[in-house]
């Protein structure tokens, strides 16, 4: 038996709306698959992944937390990914932002009043957009592909937090650990309902982010010029749009909200920069964009989910004993039925068996 | 043995995985396919490598574990890619970050353990020779194979008619179409032969370049091994010398930071990826350069008509 695509005269607006649904569904069968393997109740495994972190209200702050970031970065990624700019070093972005975020609560601690929050916030903004700038100049000046500079710039990032905060900027009464001091209480992002749990700030931004670039992306001329030249670069010249200008908007925007998310859970989550301030949300939000199927809004709902893998990883550790690392393989596996799904749009698959198809040599 | 013998074995070590990776995805690319998944294969090569070689004690089992680990999987890049016809971009990230969380979740047990060395060759009296002789004759079984690997490839690619099929599908999957060649079958099997190479790479670090198991221990070849193709404009024999190249500035900055010349160690260790962005940028800027030797139908979606 063989595949055969069949393309379709016109994309399907049905399986357009439905392919997350459905790499969804396909995800939780193969999660059932591994956790059958490793010898556990897929069932329990499932619903203490999936369901458990749901049942009580301070997992559903814990729930918010992750998700902030993974919905910050993936909005931006949106605009780069639609109009075809591949930056996938929005972890080197994050870790800049919150860097540069943190120069005022660390290095000028007696700042303190109403104004050091918005400063830092525009600081990880500017420091993400610094950093997001590069391969964005890169490529346009000297034509360099951005997916390996920008990545190749997360590993530099690394190491200069790494730097930073054993050195120049390492608590001196900290009894040698490497981090930076505690942030005073005006340098953090405040918890939206602090009596029942840590969920702060940065997911509102997260969401007015999202329904601000959903609105440049469907209601500006701005959207449709990254739109047109994403699908065709010809097309987007004779319209007379700069492919050069957007690539340094798409990768802007997309530094800024990285570095936004950067500070807002240095400044949210943790309250201090130390040598690893994310577990890789920069990665997994390339994910989130893809299953929200680079919409915004539908970002905030992938965003979620994602964030849910977390939380479920954590849970399964603790309640069944299955590594928590078993949440990144759920992640990327969501990844490739989002993506096995998204030909659904395009195509109608044809299984052809071997008679049938002789039969049709034979015509 | 003399410092400059020593330095130059461990620049050997440093730059085979860079090289073996690079050439197979060098196949990859010249079919017309570009997988963005290198990293992924390589590091779950390295785990089956290291697991394998852990559970039977023989480092040559957990060298051919690695190299069908990293084929396999990459059999997953090829199902959505070539058949599914999904956006490569998209999908060889899919592979890295899958890979990634697969081989940690797999190695989870094996941090820690004592991993199997591979044996180096030793031949008496050559591998005695001064200032050569280690080199020439006394590595690893992976870097003869490395070597014998770029000698393969360029004869494959240049001196042989599969190869200019190959060549022939990366560079206009619609005419080869039309002449009767399956471009499909020709690219699985090109994206079978990346994987391989990624995994044996892989099986290289965790059993002859660090012989341990840890998490995450790739860090980043798999993309300097994608950057080394653009680097050596798909190029063999420029491969060889970009990876000697790189090999140099891990080991030279490796030799910087233990003599402690006062630059942070982390400034050192962040130099292979500064120089790979360098480098890139150099090919780069000459845009007819780059545009006559990249293959033409690189990371086009092809649906075969019937």
């Amino acid at each position: 038996m063989r595949v055969e695509l069949v393309r379709r005269p016109q994309h399907s607006a049905l399986f357009s709306a439905l392919s997350p649904f459905i790499a969804l569904f396909f995800t939780l069968i193969a999660g059932a698959i591994l956790f059958a393997l490793l010898g556990k109740n897929p069932v329990l495994a499932l619903y203490s992944y999936f369901v458990e972190p749901l049942t009580e209200i301070w997992s559903w702050h814990e729930l918010l937390v992750k998700a902030a970031p993974l919905i910050l970065i993936a909005v931006g990624l949106s605009v780069c990914f639609l109009s075809n700019n591949w930056n996938i070093g929005a972890e080197g972005q994050l870790i800049m932002g919150g860097i540069a975020g943190s120069i005022l609560p660390v290095v000028f601690p007696d700042f303190q009043g109403w104004y050091v929050l918005p400063v830092m916030l525009l600081l990880g903004m500017a420091g993400g957009m610094a950093y997001a700038a590069i391969p964005a100049f890169l490529k346009v000046r000297f034509n360099t592909n951005e997916i390996l500079t920008s990545l190749m710039l997360v590993y530099v990032a690394q190491l200069f937090l790494d730097w930073i905060v054993r050195g120049p900027w390492r608590n001196p009464q900290g009894f040698n650990f490497p981090e930076t001091v505690q942030f005073n209480a005006s340098a953090i992002l405040p918890e939206i309902w602090a009596s029942s749990g840590r969920a702060h700030w940065g997911f509102v931004l997260a969401i007015v982010a999202a329904l601000l670039v959903w609105f440049m992306l469907s209601r500006t001329l701005n959207g449709f010029e990254i739109k047109v030249l994403g699908r065709s670069a010809r097309a987007g010249r004779f319209a007379g749009f700069s492919a050069g200008r957007l690539t340094f908007f798409a990768f802007l925007v997309s530094g800024a909200l990285a570095g936004l998310a950067g500070i807002a859970e240095v400044s949210g989550a943790v309250g201090q920069l130390r040598t690893t301030i994310s577990p890789g949300y920069g990665f997994t939000a390339i994910i989130v964009a893809f299953l929200g199927r680079l919409n915004p809004l539908g970002i905030v709902a992938a965003g979620l989910v994602l964030a849910l893998s977390y939380l479920g990883g954590e849970a399964a550790q603790v309640s069944l004993g299955i590594s928590e690392k078993s949440a990144r393989i759920f992640q990327g596996i969501i990844l490739f039925f989002v993506l096995a799904s998204d030909t659904l749009i395009y195509y109608r698959i044809r299984f052809v068996s071997r008679h049938s198809d002789a039969a049709a040599k034979g015509a | 043995m003399g410092m400059f013998e020593a330095i130059l074995l461990t620049v050997a070590t440093a730059a085979t995985p860079l090289l073996i990776a690079a050439m197979g995805e060098l196949v990859v690319e010249r079919s017309g396919v570009l997988n963005l998944g290198v990293e992924g294969m390589m590091i779950m090569g390295a785990v089956a490598g290291f697991g394998v070689a852990q559970l039977t004690g023989s480092a040559w089992l957990g060298m051919f574990a690695a190299i069908l680990a990293g084929a396999a999987f990459s059999l997953l890049f090829g199902f959505l890619t070539l058949t599914l016809v999904t956006n490569q971009v998209a999908t060889g990230l899919a592979l890295t970050l899958l890979g990634l969380g697969a081989s940690a979740m797999i190695g989870e047990s094996f941090v820690g353990l004592p991993g199997v060395r591979m044996q180096s060759l030793n031949i008496p009296v050559l591998t005695d020779l001064p200032v050569v002789g280690k080199f020439l004759f006394g590595q690893d079984p992976i870097f003869y194979i490395s070597i014998l690997l770029t000698i393969g490839v360029t004869w494959f690619l240049f001196r042989t008619r599969a190869g200019l099929t190959l060549r022939a599908v990366g560079d206009n999957h619609t005419s080869a179409h039309a002449l009767g060649v399956r471009v499909v079958r020709v690219r699985y099997l090109a994206v079978m032969f990346g994987g391989a190479c990624a995994g044996l790479a892989g099986a290289q670090l965790s059993l002859v370049y660090v012989p341990q198991w840890v998490e995450n221990m790739t860090s980043g070849r798999g993309w300097i091994a994608l950057a080394l193709v653009v680097f050596a404009s798909w190029r063999p024999w420029r491969i060889l010398a970009g990876a000697y190249l790189f090999g140099a500035v891990t080991i030279g900055q490796l030799h910087a930071q233990a003599l402690g010349i006062g630059i942070p160690s982390q400034f050192m260790s962040s130099l292979p990826y500064l120089a790979t962005i360098i480098v890139l940028v150099l090919i780069s800027r000459n845009k007819r350069l780059t545009l006559m030797n990249t293959p033409t139908s690189l990371g086009k979606p092809f649906v075969p008509d019937r």
